[in-house]
């Protein structure tokens, strides 16, 4: 430990981890070129980057999880070799990937020493008392017998943070953690990260590409822009602005709007005083409703309502998002619009038919779309190709005497891969092969192209970059003029704030208020999404 | 890539309908690894049989020649691949809708059983008969093998245990069948004594499968051609039609599947049958075929070959075709080696070697192959 003061100052501080002229090539593509970094003890550093700057390989190549074509890589000034996980976790470095690798099923505790090595027997009571004194000393509360399948995002990355904090690595590597949180869960998590390096002299590389974030938490920002580190920065000289314009160069001028409604936006969710940013198009509203829940139950397993009685209109043309603390309902709200659930009790009405939902046909046919919040849990599938998860769910124009007509279906493609600019080396390709943001493409695609009159997005820019996610925003405020309804479920506020036209919040499993945009206080939004303690009679 | 994410629309350039090929090195490659795996299986082998005390270079001749060495050897091979490629096309069917059999020895015994009680019982022309066997074959094992997806869909047994246990269900009920007179079993003789293993009657002329060849010893039927046939039309059926996709999709990601309207516990019951027809029409292939009759231990490996043919042949349908013939040239090998007085164990082992030599470079091409897909879109960056 260096002892350093709690300041964000450059002052010099032991390097804990040295890069020197790292470089990785994919095929073609350039991930890593020429890549030094120095990181110093108790420091907090930012990467920062567009989706496929290299963040996330440079990372890996320092877990060991990819192996670079040149370079060097030092902990404490020792030269540490490439390639290998389990010797670079010896030598102090853990990561948290951007996916977690928890097994569902098990109990906290046994994925927490999941990897230990050199033990033939585990010690539960140990591991158990472990967690929970780790887990308050850095606030990390999570209950150690608790199943991972029935934990929140949050909570799953607790467990992912204890699982690397109990080996007191020297280094910790976050990969985008916050894509996955609510903006509580994410401050929570920075204030643990903050403890980390004051009091335990703790390195952190966070990996992202949110600027308010990197500014908020750390003490210097490193941007790498196609592979090449551009500038690092001290976090409290820098602002969103110019870091903006490090990270996207000459794109900046293309994002500029993008950007300026996401920083606006997240001044807002955090009360500050900026004038809110006007959604584009006004609703067409008067109409009949394009979808209509009314009071739909749904209860889960062990009985406990998970919907409870919920009512939602959606106008033709009007983006109604949905505000809410994750864990509230959105999940099951998206899987009942996603035929994957049927509800208890209430009627789903698309156009003022009500529609039966949870098995059938009649919820694709009715026009309602879907982009989900994980895409590979049911927005597409990986091993099929392109063609083939482009034309998903919607064979039903191009099947004769039940053969599909592969003519329609790579017209399909082709017309879907031009005009949503998916980069792909093939339509024959698997979807698999495409980076995150193209198969995010793909979906987005196919949902439009049928031209649904409801859409429903959940997290529809969940780990998208700046770019992909203006592209995103306008693709869906394009559909609302067209006359969809969208149903927008975000934990994103500035995303709610600068789509909706209405907003409602989401709060155990009720809608517990609806205010035109317009109309919507971001404290009293706030206060309504966190009200953990309303009556519920 | 990542000025093209947020530049503006670009113009449409025609993307390639077909993933690019793998280059001619990689091809190389893996036919060097093929070489390499099978010299090292044939030396494991060697060295096995030298210990076992035979003679290596007479044990791999007697295989060879009794594979592909004469047309009596090379007739032996197409019969046994026949019904293997049938139950291989089953296996494919259900593994594709995310489900695996592995009850083709009952399916296969209990198709051939209600065929030959089929066979026995009607007096009808000769294509009658043989399509009554047959059609009733598949009939059964797609009943025998709707039992467990009965139990999967509906209370949520796996399929892999219920197909299993239902091979013992399929083997007593055959043994029961062709052990009552009043039954299957054979009519014989007044004073003659009961055979020790006891079987059915043999069918009529008339029930037999067309001869394609024959000559002085061997009788080439024509299972192979219909099982080649219908290796090509599942082929078409998984690849082409509504049908395939949504087989695939409810394998793949049952979610996205019922997101889409597409009901997993029907295609999968779907599936489950059409892999126990064809298990049941192995049966019937091999009972009009080369038994003519059915008595205990009738479906004798052949279903397990068959999936394991499958498991070989992997994501690529018509590969069952050659996995087949390998396991149709091995049985008829290791059929010749028998002869010889090598133990069956020892002969066991040496196909099992050689399937291992040939399964590894293929799972290392796909490795390859996909491989290649994510350098050429780079998407191990993000």
């Amino acid at each position: 430990m260096s002892g350093g003061p709690a300041s964000t100052s450059a002052a010099r501080r032991e390097v804990v981890l040295g890069l020197r002229s790292v470089s990785k090539r994919f095929g073609r593509v350039v991930a890593c070129d020429d890549v030094s970094l120095d990181i110093g003890a108790g420091e907090i550093r930012g990467l920062l980057g567009q989706n496929g700057a290299g963040k996330s390989t440079l990372m890996k190549i320092v877990a060991g999880f990819v192996r670079p074509e040149s370079g060097e890589l030092t902990i404490h000034g020792k030269t540490l070799g490439f390639g290998d996980p389990v010797v670079a976790a010896e030598r102090g470095i853990a990561m948290v990937h951007q996916h977690f690798s928890l097994v569902g099923p098990m109990p906290v505790w046994k994925n927490v020493t999941l990897s230990d090595r050199g033990h033939t027997r585990v010690d539960r009571s140990g591991v158990s008392r472990q967690i929970t004194e780790v887990g308050r000393r850095y606030g990390l509360d999570v209950d150690p017998d608790a199943i991972v399948d029935d934990l929140s995002v949050g909570e799953r990355q607790r467990v992912e943070l204890l699982k690397c904090l109990r080996r007191q690595p020297d280094v910790l590597i976050l990969d985008e953690p916050t894509s996955v949180l609510t903006r509580e869960e994410s401050t929570a998590l920075f204030r643990v990260l903050r403890r980390l390096a004051r009091e335990r002299g703790q390195s952190v590389v966070l990996i992202s590409h949110e600027l308010d974030e990197m500014l908020e938490v750390t003490d210097r920002v490193t941007v790498l822009r196609d592979g090449r580190v551009v500038s690092t920065v001290e976090s409290a000289e820098a602002s969103a602005d110019s870091l903006a314009h490090e990270m996207l160069g000459q794109d900046f001028a293309v994002s500029a709007e993008v950007l300026g409604l996401s920083v606006e936006g997240s001044h807002a969710s955090r009360g500050g005083a900026g004038p809110p940013p006007q959604p584009n198009a006004k609703p067409a509203r008067h109409k009949a409703p394009v979808l209509e829940l009314s009071d739909i139950k749904v209860t889960s397993a062990e009985g406990h309502a998970l919907l409870d009685g919920v009512n939602l209109e959606i106008a033709t043309g009007e983006i109604l998002g949905v505000a809410g603390v994750a864990g509230n309902g959105q999940e099951e709200l998206t899987g009942l619009l996603s035929n994957l659930i049927g509800p208890d009790s209430g009627e789903v009405r698309v156009e003022g038919r009500p529609i039966q939902t949870g098995r059938g046909r009649q919820l694709g046919r009715a026009g309602v779309g879907v982009i989900p919040a994980d895409r590979h849990d049911s927005g597409c599938v990986l091993e099929m190709s392109v063609a083939e998860n482009l034309a998903l769910g919607s064979l039903d124009g191009m099947v004769r005497w039940g053969v599909v007509r592969q003519q329609q279906l790579h017209e399909l493609g082709q017309r879907l891969v031009a005009d949503f600019q998916i980069i792909t080396s093939s339509l024959g390709a698997p979807l698999r092969s495409l980076s995150g943001g193209n198969q995010q493409r793909v979906v987005l695609a196919r949902e439009l192209a049928r031209k649904p009159c409801v859409l429903v997005a959940a997290e529809p820019t969940q780990g998208l970059d700046i770019g992909a996610r203006g592209y995103i925003w306008d693709r869906l405020r394009e559909a609302a003029a067209t006359g969809t309804g969208i149903l927008l479920i975000s934990s994103d506020l500035a995303e709610i704030m600068a789509l909706s036209h209405r907003v409602a919040v989401i709060n155990r499993g009720r809608i517990i208020g609806t205010m035109a945009r317009a109309d919507v206080d971001t404290a009293e939004l706030g206060r309504m999404m966190g009200a953990r303690t309303h009556d519920r009679g | 890539m990542t000025a093209a994410e947020a530049s503006p629309p670009r113009p449409a350039a025609a993307v390639a309908v077909r993933p690019p090929r793998l280059p001619l090195s990689d091809y190389l490659r893996v036919g060097a690894l093929l070489a390499i795996s099978i010299a090292a299986a044939i030396g494991c082998a060697a060295l096995l049989l030298s210990v076992t005390g035979s003679s290596p270079a007479t044990v791999f001749g007697a295989m060879v020649s009794g594979s592909f060495g004469s047309r009596v050897a090379l007739t032996a091979t197409l019969n046994h691949t026949g019904p293997i490629l049938l139950v291989a096309l089953g296996a494919l069917a259900a593994t594709r809708s995310g489900l695996l059999n592995i009850g083709q020895e009952g399916q296969i015994s209990i198709g051939a059983l209600f065929g030959v009680a089929v066979g026995l019982a009607v007096d009808a022309p000769r294509g009658i008969t043989l399509l009554l066997i047959l059609a009733t074959a598949a009939v059964a094992g797609a009943i025998w093998a709707s039992l467990a997806s009965l139990l999967r869909f509906t209370r949520g047994g796996s399929e892999v245990i219920t197909t299993l246990l239902l091979n013992f269900v399929g083997f007593q009920v055959v043994s029961f069948a062709v052990n009552r007179p009043w039954l299957l079993q054979e009519d014989l003789p007044e004073g003659s004594v009961l055979s020790a293993s006891p079987q059915s009657n043999p069918l009529p002329p008339a029930g037999h499968l067309p001869t394609l060849a024959q000559g002085p010893g061997f009788r080439l039927n024509s299972s192979i051609t219909l099982a080649v046939g219908l290796a090509l039309v599942l082929a078409f059926l998984l690849a082409r039609t509504r049908w395939g996709f949504e087989l695939r999709t409810v394998g793949l990601n049952p979610r996205a599947a019922r997101r889409s309207g597409v009901s997993p516990a029907l295609v999968g019951s779907g599936a489950l049958a059409i892999s126990g027809a064809l298990a049941g029409l192995a049966g019937g292939v091999l009972l009009t075929g080369t038994a003519f009759r059915v008595n205990d231990g009738f479906s004798n490996n052949y279903g397990w070959e068959g999936l394991l043919a499958a498991l070989v042949a992997g994501s690529v349908t018509l590969a069952v075709i050659p996995s087949s013939l390998l396991f149709g040239a091995l049985r008829a090998g290791s059929g010749v080696l028998a002869a010889t007085g090598v133990s069956p164990t020892i002969v066991g082992a040496v196909q099992a070697l050689v399937v291992i030599a040939v399964t590894l470079p293929l799972l290392y091409l796909n490795r390859r192959r996909l491989r290649a897909l994510l350098q050429r879109t780079g998407v191990s960056r993000t």
